[in-house]
This record gives structure tokens, sequence and C-alpha cells, in this order.
């Protein structure tokens, strides 16, 4: 028997680091060649991986929402043979004697199973993890300002690990214990959960069978004498502690919290204040149900029976019963994902909205009498049409088929046109890309389109279907609205929103006459995209819609 | 050669923090050793509270004496004037100090804690150095509780020594001064300041600010100016103490200077951290401004170092320490503890006194909370009426959050009031709505009914007014 290590591969260009979505095996598992193991997810995909090799499963590393870098190991295995790796040197010794469950327990304790070998030193064997204390009150993560040691460096107790820092404060961590850092988790600038692993050590104790850092995530440092003192009053296991940052999981569902305003403290009484503490329940997540909300030993009774998710005992049978309580989400995976993006497109671009209608009752008459004609084809919609117009007008616009590097201070123009089609999944927004469209007739876009958001959907998109667009369309088909602002798909510099197509009376020839008028809602980027130059350019892409037959003429 | 211990806990400090902490330590089970420079007990039972306290009982005896003389209106009469042998008063108020401080010594070494006398300077975080009567004795400890308390603020310019003294001389003069001038019309100044008034000194109180005991507000301290007043105490408000020169004060007043003769000048401008004299600059902590930083649970900067009581912030109050002790050790034994009180109750033992707990109506409000106010008068309550309570202004006040009842608040003024702040406590750490307040029979004849008749009141329906 050997052990086999499956370190994350390199999952796309200049992908450092990918977010694990989803394991597929637990440990114990027995695993076949090419069974699916996780799901991780960079800026661009979500990539399923699959088994290497049969064996059977021994560790694994890191929780859904944890970034794990290319190249750590992901998974152990036991396999027939040799494997890759010394049985002698277990990856994670730590974890394996400090915390039997955390494999099983690991949707709920993302810190509990950590991430993972980040450099070869590590597998000589981190004994001590240090995981980011509770730094303030209603902290759930803090941003990593500052190093103050790397990886190799041999520290001394109390020396300065790293600065971190929350809303309120930025706060220098020292070192518990003294040795050598084997892993760093985190760059200066990411964030760092609250109870997560930021600094694994090996300091050559005994540390390995009794390890101090991994057993309370709310602390900041083990009282030195908890181990003679303990005695009449033992330490809550860590286990037991019920913060919501530890089981903050995309979408599930946490604690509902009381009616209590912002900031405001949890009324309890003391005995109530220190039997919370005793089990490591913090009383903001607890209902209260006694006058003024007072939080009573019924109302901690019923949030320990029910677990975190305990909603305050209401008869609430009328239809209009007071909804009390709030889920806090976390923002992981791919809402962070399009948290993040949707950020920085509107921090970095100075958007300007053009809006313009333009009249699709030509161009309905010609899809209707095509769709009829050849029933063979794929449907046509709108959205070929919109995409060949683009085709046809962005060559006189070059500055605004491009990506701006915003950085280097260049705008990348492109002659090909990739256009991004944004498309609602289950998992949020995602924009596959139409490559080359330039190169596709009416029925060859559609057949793209439909295309890129199956592959969208499915979630199981390669990073050549997920990026390099130069332009992107947003169309929300029925749901259109009359005007949007879209954000622009950064780095791109301009985004094109078709609205609903409706009858509407317009005067035409001092006649009022009933056209099918759709309006044509778009964004640019102004740093590199004059007002003018997108009146235009939209203008053009009027005409064209308005004079179908032009499409197809050059 | 110096001798060294090894001890899980080194407490620096055996004032009502420090023997707290030393005490709870032992029923731990965690070996202890605790550091006192003077004797266990600290300001509050061997210089402040307890002394003064004591004080202020036998100068309210001879005032009430004093008042019988040719007859008062209860039908006391005494046919000469009381005397008083400030020397035996002093000896009267060490046996009570003397008992408390044998108490606690007593209970420290129940609990086995070892009590080092001597001066204690900390060469690095976990190091300190005794020196004590048999010698240098150097102490290592895993962890460390600095509860070193508070001295009493001086000004720059009239330093204390001669007869400019502090609260502490103020609570052991071998005879009374025939004229005393108080700085800081604070609860100290005025405590004493009293007391000595009632003794029959001659007492003058200069402050800077334009009121008395600005920590609490008018309505409460309304009631004590008009008995400083009536005692024939002279204020000074809005003055500056200039310069204590000839046994006169030097004031300004307002552009008009004042010479105030003083045989003793009692100085009560506040406390200040003692944080100096015991090496707290070689052990590497974070300071909040004047005081040493710690957390919610107790802890400084420094891993294994806690801190509590005067040394890390306001208020500076005996009970506050305590409760920052019990914090403080059961985090050091591993529970999981955090000081997070709703409310720090403050009493005055001025004449009439004053407690208050929680938030008055104006501080409320400063916090945009929506409030319901009431008082009830202590002329409308038969228990102080009883005891010739009821004429001084007193009364007490139930401060609550308008929309849900909640008692944020509980004040009262009035002779003997200080014994209501158990029941204020509890309210609002209970977090006691005025239902609870008002559902609750209060006793007759006492005091507390006037809490239950100021919820009523607050709630629309008292029946006594």
């Amino acid at each position: 028997m050997g052990r086999f290590v499956f370190k994350l591969p390199d999952v796309g260009e200049g992908t450092a680091e990918a977010e694990i979505v989803a394991w597929h095996v637990k440990v114990g598992d027995m695993v076949a060649e090419d069974a699916p193991l996780v799901d991780v997810m960079t800026d661009k995909a979500t990539v399923e991986m699959t088994s290497p090799v049969a064996g059977k499963v021994v560790e694994t590393h890191g929780a859904p929402g944890d970034m794990a870098p290319v190249g750590g190991a992901i998974a152990v295995f036991e396999v027939e043979g040799a494997g890759n790796a010394k049985a002698e040197a277990p990856l994670a010794p730590t974890r394996q004697t400090a915390d039997p469950r955390a494999n099983e327990v690991s949707h709920a304790a993302p810190a509990a199973a950590s991430a993972p070998a980040a450099t070869p030193a590590r597998t000589s064997g981190g004994d001590f993890a240090f995981r980011l204390p509770d730094v303030g009150e209603g902290t759930a993560e803090a941003e990593i300002v500052a190093w103050h040691v790397k990886v190799g460096d041999v520290v001394a107790e109390d020396a300065p690990l790293v600065d971190v820092m929350t809303d309120k404060a930025t706060v220098e961590m020292t070192s518990p214990v003294a040795g050598t850092i084997v892993a760093l988790h985190g760059d200066v600038g990411a964030m760092a959960a609250v109870g997560g692993v930021l600094v694994e050590f090996a300091t050559g104790s005994q540390n390995s069978a009794h390890p101090r850092g991994s057993g309370d995530p709310g602390r900041a440092s083990s009282p030195p004498v908890q181990e003679a003192a303990a005695k009449p009053e033992p330490t809550a296991p860590a286990a037991k502690a019920w913060v919501p940052a530890s089981t903050g999981m995309s979408g599930q569902k946490q604690a509902a919290v009381p009616s209590r305003a912002e900031g405001e403290r949890p009324l309890a009484s003391p005995a109530v204040r220190r039997r919370a503490e005793d089990l490591g329940v913090k009383l903001s997540y607890v209902a209260g149900t006694g006058p003024a909300g007072r939080i009573t030993h019924e109302d901690l009774d019923a949030f320990l029976a029910s677990g975190p998710s305990a909603a305050p005992a209401q008869a609430a049978s009328s239809a209009y019963a007071v909804r009390e309580g709030v889920d806090s989400v976390k923002v992981i995976g791919m809402r962070r994902a399009i948290a993040r993006q949707m950020q920085e497109a509107k921090r970095r671009i100075p958007h300007f909205a053009y809006i313009e209608e333009v009249d699709m009752t030509e161009v309905e008459r010609l899809r209707a009498h095509l769709n009829a004609t050849h029933k063979d084809r794929p449907k046509l919609t709108v959205l070929p049409f919109i995409m060949r117009a683009l085709v046809k007008v962005l060559p006189d616009y070059p500055q605004i088929n491009a990506r701006f590097d915003d950085e280097a201070g260049v705008v990348h123009r492109y002659r090909p046109v990739h256009f991004g089609v944004a498309t609602q999944t289950p998992q949020g927004l995602i924009v596959p890309v139409v490559r080359h469209a330039e190169a596709l007739d009416l029925w060859g876009s559609a057949t793209a389109v439909i295309k890129a958001a199956d592959v969208a959907r499915s979630g199981k998109g390669s990073k050549d279907d997920l990026s390099g667009s130069t332009i992107t369309i947003t169309s929300l088909g029925p749901l259109g609205g009359i005007a949007t602002t879209p954000v622009i798909n950064h780095p791109e510099v301009a985004i094109i929103g078709p609205n609903k197509i409706v009858d509407r009376p317009v005067v035409i020839g001092g006649q009022v006459v009933v056209r099918k008028m759709m309006n044509l809602s778009s964004s640019f980027d102004h740093r590199v995209v004059d007002g003018f130059d997108a009146a235009e350019f939209i203008q053009r892409i009027k005409a064209l819609l308005e004079n179908p037959a032009a499409l197809f003429i050059d | 050669m110096s001798n060294t211990i090894n001890t899980k806990l080194l407490i620096l400090g055996g004032g009502p923090g420090g023997y707290v902490a030393g005490i709870r330590a032992g029923q731990l089970g965690i070996d202890t050793v605790l550091v006192e420079g003077d004797r266990v007990g600290g300001t509050c039972l061997i210089r402040g509270c307890i002394p003064s306290k004591a004080l202020i009982h036998v100068a309210s005896k001879f005032e009430g004496m004093a008042h019988a003389v040719g007859g008062s209106k209860d039908g006391i009469g005494l046919s000469a004037a009381p005397t008083l042998d400030m020397a035996r008063t002093v000896a009267w108020k060490e046996t009570v100090v003397d008992k408390l401080n044998g108490g606690v010594a007593a209970l420290l070494k129940r609990q086995k804690v070892r009590v080092v006398n001597g001066w204690g300077r900390f060469t690095d975080a976990k190091t300190c150095v005794i020196e004590t009567a048999d010698g240098e004795l150097t102490i290592k400890a895993e962890t460390v509780l600095l509860a070193a308390g508070s001295v009493p603020a001086a000004l720059p310019h009239i330093p204390f020594g001669g007869d400019v003294i502090s609260s502490t001389e103020a609570l052991s003069l071998p005879e009374l001064p025939k004229r005393l001038v108080v700085i800081g019309a604070g609860y100290i100044g005025l405590e004493l300041g009293s007391a000595f008034r009632k003794f029959g000194c001659e007492v003058t109180v200069v402050e800077a600010l334009n009121r008395i005991l600005p920590l609490y507000d008018d309505a409460l301290t309304r009631p004590v100016k008009s008995w400083l007043e009536k005692a024939g105490v002279t204020l000074h408000l809005g003055a500056k103490a200039q310069a204590f020169e000839n046994g006169e004060l030097v004031v300004d007043k307002g552009g008009e200077i004042l010479r105030l003769p003083a045989d003793k000048l009692l100085v009560t401008v506040g406390r200040r951290p003692r944080t100096q004299g015991w090496g707290l600059e070689a052990m590497g902590l974070d300071m909040a401004g004047a005081f040493v930083k710690v957390n919610d649970r107790m802890e400084t900067a420094m891993r294994g170092v806690y801190a509590i009581g005067d040394l890390v912030g306001e208020p500076m109050l005996e009970h506050k320490a305590a409760a920052q002790a019990h914090v403080a050790v059961e985090n050091i034994a591993g529970q999981s503890r955090t000081f997070a009180p709703n409310a720090i109750a403050a009493v005055c033992f001025t004449e009439p006194e004053i407690v208050s707990c929680g938030l008055s109506p104006a501080e409320a409000e400063a916090q945009g909370i929506e409030v319901i106010s009431a008082v009830f008068p202590f002329a409308a309550n038969g228990r102080a009426l009883s005891m010739e309570a009821g004429d001084g202004g007193g009364f007490t006040r139930v401060v609550a959050r308008k929309s849900d009842h909640r008692v944020i608040g509980l004040q009262a003024v009035g002779q003997h009031v200080s014994e209501l702040a158990g029941e204020f406590c509890m309210s609002v750490e209970m977090g006691a709505v005025l239902e609870d307040l008002a559902g609750t029979i209060h006793v007759h004849p006492t005091l507390s009914e006037t809490v239950h008749e100021a919820a009523l009141r607050a709630l629309g329906h008292p029946i006594h007014i």
C-alpha cells in the first residue's frame, strides 16, 4: 500500500489558486480512477477534478469556500503500489490527530480542515496551526495588511507575525509559540476568516499531540496556565462553539437573529450570559422571547436544540404575523466572484449610459419570415440580428471592441469580435463567450448563443468558454424593461443591453402608426470611449436594424 | 544571589482587584503569588471607601448631637455641646480598617495564595523583582495579572506635602483643621468636605467647573448643593486654584482674585492610574491613553498578561475592579469570560447620598434613545418622612426605553439611598422592564417603595402622588 497525494493542478492561465466549491468524496470513500473528487472554481470557471488514481481517500484538505493554491495537496489516497508520497511523512499530522472528525464535519466547520500545503517545507510537517482569533465584536473576517514573517523563518514566542485590519483597527498578531514557519495562508490584501488558519508552524514539540492552536477558533491565545488550572470547570470544547463564522456556507441558513437594532447588545440576565459563554454561544445570534427581547434560559435551550438556525418560538399562525429574523448568507463562491467583478467594474470604470429607441418592425418581419421558412434550423431570436449589426459596425469603432488594461495604460483593440453573452444561471450571472462572431451567419450566431448558454448553465465551462470576450451583450428578453444601465464587463469598454420590444404609437410622415419599438441601452467606458463616438456607433446600429437588408450588404 | 520563585500566576497589587483575583484564583486551584507594597485591601479598604465611610458616619453622629444642643424638634436635648477627640476617631476608624485588612489576609491564606510584602518591579513581562524586608526576591510567572490601582492626582503647581494633603492624609488627621479648603467638587472632595463640615470645621470648596459633581445631572446634585449651602460650606464654582502661599490658597474666580486662608488644603482633583514605579515600561504593553490597554477578556497586548481595575480605565471603582478580577482569573483558568456589564453603578456619599445606575434621561437622549422617565419624591414616602429624610429634596428616578419599557437607568438622591443600589443594578443588569418593577411587591415601609412608585408613575398610574 502506498500514499498518493493529489495536488491541485494548474487550472488556467495565471491562476494561482482556486476556491473549493464542493467535495464529491469524503474520508474513507473508495474511489475509482476518473471518479469526480472535488469542484474548484477560479475567476472564470468551475472545474470538476477527477481522481487520477483508484484508492481510498484518507485526507481531504479545505472546506467549501476555502482557497486552495495551485500545487497544494488537496487530497491524499491510499493506493495499491507505491503511491507518490511516503506514508511515514503524513501531510497533516496535526489535523489527523487533532480532530478526527474534521473531515466529517468539514461542511460545518471550514476552519477545521484547512487549506493546503503551499510549500515543500510543509510536507515535513507543520504541527501547530495559528488561527485568526476573534479580533473584535462581530468581526467575521479581517484583512491581512502585512506579514512580518516568511516561510522558513524561525520565530520566538510573542514575535510579531502579521498585521490584520478590521473595520475598526489594525491589530498585530504575535506568535503563540516558538517554531519554524512552514506555511502562510493569505497574501497581503486577502481577507482572512476568523477561525481560519493563518500560519502553520513546526514547533518540534509535543504540540503535535496536543495542538493548542487548533482547539479554539475564537481565542487569541491559549492561556498558559490552562492545563494546570482548569480542574473545577473545564474549558468548553471548541466543537460546541457555535459562531456563524464557522458555519457560513453559501446559502445555508444562519441563526435567525431577533429584532435587535444594529450593534445593540443582546439583553440577557448575567446567568444566561455566563451559560452562553460556557457553551461558546454568541448571544447576538440567539433570539430573545422575553420582555424587551430578553434572552431567557428557554431561548438558549431552543437555540441549542435546533442548532444555529433556531428561530424564535413564535406562534405565527396568522397571515399577518410579524416576521422576525435575518438570514446571514456568507458571500462566497460564485457570488463572491460576481460581487468582486461588479465592484471592480463600477469602481474602476467611469460608466456613461446611452439609450436610443430602435424601430424593430422590419427586423421582426424578417425574423418571422425566416423562422417560418427555415423550420429545420434553429429558431432565430433578435439577438443574432443585433450581433450581426454590431459585427458590421465595430470595425469602424475599434476603440469600442476592446479591452482596457488600465494598470498598464494600454487599450487592446481586437479585430475579431468575441461576444460575451450575459447569462443567468442557478449559480448566478455568468458570461460565456461566442468567439469570432464576425465569421458566423445568423443561424451560426443563434447556435453559438444557445451553446454558450448551455455551457454556462451546466457550470462545466472551460476557461476558453468563459473568458476573452471583447464586448458584451446583456439581454433580459421579455423582462427587458424600458431601459437599463448595464455594468461593463471589466476590462471591456462597452456593453449593449437591448430592452424589450413593444408595440408603440409612432409618428411617421405625420401619421400615428403602430410600430414594434425597442430601446437599446448601452454603457461605455468614458476613459477610452467618447460620448460622440458612442452615440454615432449606436446610431449606426439603429440604422442597420431599421433597414435589415443592409445587414447583409457590404 | 537573590531568591527566585516560579509560579503560575503573579498578581501585582492587593487592592480590591488584586485580592479578589487572588481568592478566585485559589478557588480555581491556580498556584498564585500576590505582591503588595503596603497592606492587602488597597485604596478602598485602607485609605478610601471604607475609612471615609467610617469618618462620615462619625461626622453625621456628631452633627446630630450638635443639633440636639438645647433641644430639637424630635425631642432630644443635650445640655452641653458634644466634644470630639479626633485622635480617637481616627483610631476607631483604624480598627475597622484593621478588621477588614485582617479578613482579606485570612481569606487569601485560606485559598493558599502566597502574599509577598514588598515593592515589585517588572524586568520583563513575566519576571518581577520584589524588594522585601528580607532582601530581593525574583518571581517568574507564567501569567501575570496587573492590579496596580491608582493614585490621587496632584496639581502641578500645588504639589502634595505639608498642609497640602490628599484624601489619604485627610483620613488620618490627628486633629481637626479649623479651616479646610478643598480643591475639586467631585465626589471625594465633597464627601470629605461635608464630613469635616459636620465636625464643625470651616469648609470652602473650590471647583474649576461651574457645577458640583459633574458626573451626575443637575436634578441629582441639586439637593446636595442646597445642603452644602444650608450647612455653611462656601462654594466657589468656576474658580481656578492658582497657588498656595503663606497658608492661603490664591484663587482666580472669573478674574477676581480670592485669597482663602486654609489650615489644610485638600486636593481632590481626581485619580490617575498607577503606571509608574513598578516597571510597566519594561513589559511592552499597549496603552490606551493613560491606562493600560485591555480587551473585554482583560487581556493586555502581551500574551499571558492581564490587567484590571483602575489601571485599565474609568470608572475607577472598587466593584468594577472586583468584577474584572473574576473575568480575568476565570479566563486565566481556561474558561471563557468577557467583561460586558449593562451598567456599573456609582454611589456618592455626600449629604444627601446619590446613587446612579445606567443612563440618565439626558444621556439616553444623547444616544438617540426615546425614553420614559419618572421621578417619585421622598416627601411622599412614609419611611423617608419617619427618619427625617423627606425634606431634603430627595427622589428616585426611573428611565426606561419608550419602545419596550426596558429599564435602562435608575437614579436616586436622598438620605440612605446608597442601599437602593442593589435593586437598581439588578433591574438594569437583568434587563427588567417597567412592568417588572411595577409587578414586584416592594416592602412597606421602606425607601424601596419609591422605586415601585416611580415605575408606576412611568406607566401612568402611581398611587401616592
